[in-house]
């Protein structure tokens, strides 16, 4: 490896946080793990998130990552290590919790209910009410000008709040659910696999948002399995493979290439492209197969055929 | 309720929102399925028989369907909340048992029989939410299981209570009269007499469609039957939304069950058993999805009010009642396919 890890304990020592200049992280994971039963999902995880960056979460199906926004969002708690907001050591115990000190998550499946107009979903656990005591109704007028104006303001054009949020494309979906941890105070915006199920443009546009949201002084989690959608945007790289942590860098001490070496494997690749070459395997693909290993081959400085 | 989609926000000229005529908005309504349904059956029995326009006649037929109307608000909220209840119509005798018996047996002013009955009908509402969100079985068994024990206790707690089929007449006791005045009198407008219960009926539609509508609570409604893991995830109290669900629909079957006792003086053990279908097909026809998630008070109230009219049009047309339940069968599988065929448009167009 010719990518330098990031020592976390120096890291702390000397990096101000960009916006508040304290020594202190908005969010600090150290050595957190977590079994289910006497399964190991996670462990010995240490990260850190400060306003104004993103910290990429790589890794492969199975390798931890929805254990740990799980754990971070308050859907789950960390059997070991520490989590800190601020410095300050917590354990959420629901969502609510981890809502209450900022951290907004951004799920996958988009925490949105297909059926409702997007100025509900948008306004859906925080509505605006007026009026007192039992009589309190929901501002309507005042919640539909704000999704508008909010989703405007993200560069968002919206047809009409009033439409089923189901009706809108994957990407546009997206991005009012970020546009909505945005608007509620997130300080903390975790985003499972934005760009999983778009296609290429729409995963530009979704990024995009990414960086909006950080541009604005969030610090982003962003959850990924591709690491060209992540090493763009990202200021952090956290790689996780079966559960553990296998390497946390600085944009500034890796390059793409390393990144993908990392998360892919090259072994694993050369492997691969023997199976698929035995299976009959179409010849493109396996030529794809030895193009990424030659890329990881560079990369590490090692051969593997 | 015609309100939210009437006033389409300020788009100033946005050119990918083409004009939608006022036509168009009402055929988006979850209802509509249910409000020709009720045009064209209205039309129907007013040719068929010169007394069902009567004013009357007409009185009856909202009688009739304030009946099934009341009960099928609660439903119909509880399955917009993604839910359905099938202990209604038994909870609806044992609301009306336990205000006559508690109060027979003890010799006590029947309003207190009245206040224990509204406690009684809360908690089975309390207890069939609770064991749901607690176990997450889904709402057919745990219904299913109330139904049943609700049935058993109605009858044996009557024969030992009062060693018979019935609650014991109640009609000489203290409070009686009153009772009565409150919960089944008639009101007399321009010489014909209205039921109470259709006021009732009218009350109870207008503040679960305000709720449903115009409250944080109706959007946590919405969004619990919509996609409760989703509502969880951005704080909604999914938990608590549906208990209260249930909690609603108990108020409604102890405002139906003191409408049942005081009508009379006293209540058959053994009824309500089969109603419970009548609440759920009221808030089908009305446009709510069985899944959850979509739908409106005022549709149940429109199928409710269907359900009067074949219900009381047949008789007045002077035919064999036995056509009824295939009358609303029909009813129930046309009203299904339209809602079927309503959802899917507002899904991918």
């Amino acid at each position: 490896m010719n990518a330098k890890e990031i020592d976390q304990k120096t890291l702390l020592r000397n990096e101000a946080d960009p916006l508040t200049h304290t020594p202190v992280h908005l969010l600090e994971l150290d050595q957190v793990g977590k079994n289910y039963g006497n399964i190991r999902a996670l462990s010995d995880v240490t990260m850190a998130v400060d306003n104004g960056r993103v910290t990429c979460v790589l890794g492969d199906n199975g390798a931890g990552k929805s254990t740990l926004i799980k754990i971070i969002a308050g859907l789950h708690q960390h059997d070991h290590g520490t989590l800190k907001i601020r410095g300050e050591e917590r354990k959420f115990n629901s969502p609510r919790d981890a809502l209450d000190v900022g951290i907004a998550t951004v799920y996958q499946d988009l925490a949105v209910v297909p059926l409702m107009p997007i100025w509900r979903n948008f306004f859906l656990g925080s509505e605006l009410t007026s009026g007192f005591g039992p009589f309190k109704s929901m501002d309507v007028q005042k919640m539909k000008d704000i999704t508008k104006h909010e989703l405007a303001e993200m560069g968002i054009d919206l047809r009409d709040v009033e439409q089923p949020i189901g009706q809108l494309s994957g990407g546009e979906r997206q991005c009012v659910a970020i546009a909505r941890a945005v608007y509620f105070g997130a300080k903390v915006l975790i985003l499972d696999e934005p760009t999983a199920a778009l296609g290429v443009k729409q995963s530009g546009v979704v990024l995009r948002y990414i960086l909006q949201a950080r541009d604005r002084g969030l610090g982003v989690i962003f959850i990924t399995h591709n690491p060209h959608h992540a090493f763009p945007v990202g200021d952090r790289f956290l790689l996780l493979k079966r559960g553990k942590s296998i390497g946390y860098y600085e944009k500034k001490d890796i390059t793409l290439d390393e990144l993908t070496a990392q998360m892919a494997g090259g072994a694993e690749l050369a492997e691969l492209a023997h199976e698929l070459e035995q299976l009959g395997g179409h010849g493109d693909v396996v030529k794809e197969v030895h193009g990424e290993m030659a890329g990881v081959e560079q990369a590490t400085g090692k051969a593997y055929t | 309720m015609t309100q939210t989609l009437a006033k389409p926000a300020p788009l100033a000229g946005d050119e990918r929102v083409g004009r939608r005529s006022p036509f168009q908005k009402l055929l988006g309504r979850p209802e509509v399925g249910a409000l020709v349904g009720a045009i064209v059956l209205f039309i129907f029995f007013s040719v068929v028989s010169s007394t069902f326009i009567q004013p009357s006649s007409f009185a009856t037929v909202l009688y009739g369907s304030s009946t099934i109307g009341i009960m099928a608000v609660g439903v119909s909220l509880l399955m917009i909340g993604g839910e359905f209840d099938l202990s209604t119509g038994v909870a609806v005798i044992s609301s009306a048992l336990t205000a006559s018996m508690f109060a027979w047996y003890f010799s006590l002013n029947v309003w207190v029989g009245v206040a224990l009955a509204l406690v009684v009908s809360l908690t089975i509402g309390f207890i069939n939410g609770w064991i749901l969100v607690k176990t997450k079985l889904p709402s057919f068994i745990v219904t299913l299981a109330t139904f049943l024990m609700l049935t058993g206790l109605n009858l044996a707690l009557t024969r030992l209570i009062s060693n018979g089929v019935s609650s014991p007449s109640i009609a000489q006791m203290d409070g009686f009269a009153s009772a009565r005045a409150v919960f089944a009198s008639s009101v007399n407008i321009a010489g014909v007499e209205v039921k109470i219960t259709v006021f009732f009926w009218i009350v109870l539609v207008a503040v679960a469609s305000w709720v449903l509508l115009r409250t944080k609570v109706g959007n946590w409604i919405f969004a619990a039957g919509g996609d409760a893991n989703a509502a969880r995830a951005v704080g909604v109290p999914v938990t608590k939304t549906k208990i209260g669900l249930f909690m609603a629909v108990g108020f409604c079957g102890w405002v139906l069950g003191m409408h049942n006792l005081f009508a009379f003086d006293a209540v058959q053990s053994g009824e309500g058993v089969g109603n419970e279908f009548l609440y759920i097909i009221a808030a089908v026809i009305g446009g709510c999805l069985l899944t959850g998630g979509y739908g409106s008070a005022v549709g149940g109230a429109i199928g409710a009010f269907i359900f009067g009219m074949a219900n009381k049009g047949i008789v007045y047309a002077q035919w064999n009642p036995d056509w009824f339940k295939f009358f609303l069968g029909l009813m129930l599988l046309l009203a299904t396919i339209v809602n079927l065929i309503v959802k899917r448009r507002a899904e991918l167009k």
